[in-house]
């Protein structure tokens, strides 16, 4: 980092520079660029301004480079657009031409000014406020210097679905350590119940499972299943991450998957890999290529945690692998980058009061009827209803339940449902040619290569596609009624169905909320993971050092999942692979002459960084945890703590220049 | 609909750059409209905004103040938008102690997706403060300007 230190006299004013951005006409529309570019020589400390058609083009950051140098600017400010987009570009032609980035101020007239505003007259009126506002904090900006610090190699994988396997794999094969957190006791998420994926018809299992088995052997990753991500401290680069562990009472390294103990387990409860289709003992293994390979113990059901009661399963095992007394336990892991990978879960259909659900009813879900498909699954692949185990005769699917609903549910196309109806609907006309089968469709989505022609294989078996959104869909004695309007011919249908078939909407997995809340990763209005950028930053958050990736984000299918979380993958080892990075010295600052040593501060900030220096009786900042928000500025009552470069005299300017009423 | 009593109120709102700055950038890029009459100043945090900014902005003749942050429990600095909280109670209290209507002085949560309520927030607040008279303290600030 070559930071060129220009030493200005203290007596020497300082040499500023205004650049007003047209932005083509996103800008000039609405704001008078050149007469503002005019008007703003005349502000204290401007040494020069002019405005630019483009000044994030070459050929305007050259411009812009040239005036510094033949002007002597000592710092600069740029009105354009948002400092999101492009404070670091000017940061870096500033910098590249002697001016240090600190110095770099951008004046918000696009996103703040002129896209909101439409009366040229007030917009421009406001703009030169904004930039008047800034004119005076640049004048008391201070040259400063990035702080290094050393990068912790290490990475971290939230959610190990197929999005976080795989970005765990690229982190892994790539050199670097990986921990990867699941909250459930085996690996593979959604994908593991899948039957097989859209449009190719690969059993899902198959290409999965290799991924699963090369995550248990690989020296570089750490599994931590039955787990949670409870805790995030530190910043990019040295984050100290707390996840607790939920005990399996099953001693993994022992267990050798003898089936002993759940021949014994007199407990019977619903699978819920099967969608709760099938049972399952009390100790289990979730399913056969489970990742650790190892039995579980259900402690919500199991008898044996009071072992006079049952202890069935414990003395049956001839390897000593069940333990009653494991405890919860909290491990911290430090890491340098950190991926989000926490999927989808299913929007409630009992929300939807005008739908029967639940298969005593013989209505169901997508991901329960890949479970009726699945060879593995309930009924060995055969398409049973779950009713009576009978071959069902009229098959109905549903799409959109619950999505494109703004006024009552999910406003978002859940993207993936055309397409995986159209799968469930073939693969059933492949195995039963006979079954009636209808889809109750809005409107088909299926972009994609070869998603279309998937679609159009599926009418060519004889699925009978009708535009309309069933009204109401309830038992009647062992039939299920659909009612509907063929929104195509405006004729009214009741269908008798003996299986139908929802796609409900993709909605956050449950915990992402919570899991918001300890990373600091926003969420959208709909409870999803929010990218930095949606077109330029897909998986970087706002928080540095954390990436979020796959079906977290948004409804996605698998492919676009893996590619996320390679993409996620990727930004993070760029990360890592720094030796060290530079912590940005916007940090508080303590004046040892005002502080009185009253300590208010220490007890304000989140981050342990302002210690006591007992000594001189004063405050001392530990700049390397100060992630500079200020809260400790503005309590201290000596006025002994300031924010650099948002210091109290600056934004009381700052106030005062955008309230003053010019002299008419 | 009371009378107009100050059709042009002049607003300063502080803006945490995590989020509620982020929402006013998203009301720009979503074409949004909302009245010129505010002039936004961002902090790195709500936290960082010292009461007497607030007090700076009303005596500089500010004729409503408003403090955006994240949402509680979402602060990008964990807990800087609590002590926001807390102290806006103190700041309101004493500014009707000085004789200035509590209402000039609004705390909102804006996360960096809700553009819409950023939008509505200013507008409401404008459209608020059109009907009480101007600041008192701006006539005094005007007087004091013109003696210099």
């Amino acid at each position: 980092m070559s930071q060129k230190k220009k030493t200005r006299e203290p007596e020497e004013a300082k040499r500023l520079g205004v650049f007003v951005c047209h932005c083509g006409k996103n800008i000039a529309a609405t704001v008078d660029v050149e007469n503002i570019a005019k008007e703003v020589t005349n502000l204290h400390g401007v040494v020069h301004a002019t405005d630019s058609h483009y000044l994030c083009s070459e050929p305007g950051q050259k411009a812009l480079q040239d005036d510094i140098k033949y002007h002597r600017l000592d710092g600069i400010i740029c009105a354009c657009c948002s400092p999101t987009l492009h404070e670091e570009t000017f940061r870096k032609a500033a910098s590249d031409v002697g001016v240090n980035k600190y110095e770099v101020e951008i004046a918000n007239i696009r996103e703040k000014c002129s896209w909101v505003h439409s009366d040229r007259e007030e917009a421009t009126e406001k703009a030169m406020k904004i930039i008047e506002t800034k004119v005076e904090k640049a004048l008391l900006n201070e040259a400063l210097t990035p702080i290094s610090v050393d990068v912790n190699r290490n990475a971290m994988v939230v959610g190990a679905g197929i999005t976080g396997i795989q970005a765990a794999l690229d982190l892994a094969n790539s050199g670097y350590h990986v921990y990867l957190i699941e909250q459930s006791p085996t690996i593979g998420g959604h994908m593991a119940q899948l039957s097989s994926t859209f449009p190719t018809l690969d059993c899902s299992q198959c290409i999965l499972s290799p991924k699963m088995s090369e995550i248990a052997h690989h020296d570089n990753v750490e599994l931590i299943t039955n787990a949670k991500l409870t805790g995030v401290t530190g910043f990019v680069g040295n984050f100290n991450a707390k996840v607790t562990k939920k005990p399996k009472f099953v001693i993994e390294e022992l267990c050798n998957l003898c089936d002993d103990c759940v021949t014994v387990c007199p407990v019977i409860v619903p699978n819920d890999f099967e969608g709760g289709l099938g049972p399952r003992k009390a100790i289990y293994l979730p399913f056969p290529q489970a990742v650790p390979s190892a039995y579980v113990l259900d402690i919500e059901n199991c008898l044996g945690i009071h072992p006079l009661v049952c202890s069935k399963c414990r003395d049956a095992c001839e390897q000593n692998a069940i333990n009653y007394d494991m405890k919860e336990e909290i491990v911290e892991l430090d890491v340098g980058a950190i991926v989000i990978a926490t999927g989808y879960d299913l929007y409630d259909i009992s929300k939807i009061s005008e739908y029967d659900f639940g298969p005593e009813v013989d209505v169901i879900d997508g991901l329960q009827f890949e479970r009726l498909l699945s060879s593995a699954g309930p009924t060995g692949g055969e398409v049973l209803r779950p009713s009576d185990h009978k071959k069902p005769e009229t098959v109905v699917f549903v799409q959109c339940v619950g999505s494109r609903d703004p006024e009552h549910h999910m406003a978002y196309c859940s993207k993936i449902c055309c397409t995986y109806t159209g799968k469930h609907a073939l693969l059933l006309k492949d195995q039963e040619p006979d079954t009636e089968v209808y889809i109750f469709y809005i409107d088909i989505r299926a972009a994609g290569r070869g998603y279309e022609e998937f679609i159009d294989r599926a009418q060519e078996m004889g699925v009978v596609y009708i535009r309309g959104k069933p009204s109401k869909i309830f038992r009647d004695g062992d039939k299920t009624i659909i009612w509907a309007a063929n929104t195509l011919t405006g004729e009214r249908l009741e269908v008798e169905a003996d299986l139908v078939v929802l796609a409900p909407a993709m909605i956050p997995s449950f915990d992402t909320k919570v899991l918001s809340g300890v990373t600091k990763c926003s969420l959208d209005e709909y409870g999803f993971f929010k990218e930095a950028h949606v077109k330029l930053k897909p998986v970087e958050s706002l928080v540095q050092g954390l990436f979020v990736a796959g079906a977290a984000l948004s409804p996605k299918d698998i492919p676009e999942c893996v590619s996320q979380g390679s993409a996620a993958a990727s930004k993070a080892i760029a990360l890592l692979s720094k030796p060290q990075l530079y912590h940005d010295p916007i940090v508080a600052l303590v004046n040892e002459q005002a502080c009185s040593g009253c300590k208010v501060c220490q007890s304000l900030c989140p981050y342990g960084a302002i210690s006591f220096d007992s000594v001189k009786n004063i405050s001392v900042v530990k700049e390397i945890l100060c992630q500079g928000c200020g809260t400790c500025a503005s309590a201290c009552p000596s006025q002994a703590l300031t924010l650099k470069n948002q210091t109290d005299k600056q934004i009381e300017n700052m106030i005062r220049i955008a309230l003053k009423t010019e002299a008419k | 609909m009371s009378e107009l009593l100050n059709p042009e109120p002049k607003v300063i709102a502080f803006l945490c750059k995590w989020c509620s700055s982020n929402a006013a950038d998203l009301a720009g890029v979503s074409r949004m409209k909302y009245p010129a009459n505010v002039i936004t100043i961002e902090t790195p945090c709500s936290g960082r905004v010292d009461p007497t900014y607030i007090f700076d902005a009303l005596s500089n003749g500010a004729d409503g103040v408003i403090v955006a942050g994240c949402h509680p429990g979402e602060c990008h600095y964990i807990t800087g938008n609590y002590k926001t909280l807390k102290r806006m109670v103190l700041v309101k209290e004493l500014a009707e102690q000085m004789g200035i209507e509590d209402e000039r002085i609004h705390l909102e949560w804006i996360s960096s997706s809700e553009a819409k309520k950023f939008v509505k927030t200013m507008t409401e607040f404008i459209e608020k403060l059109k009907h009480l008279p101007p600041n008192p303290l701006r006539n005094n600030r005007v007087a004091q300007e013109a003696k210099h």
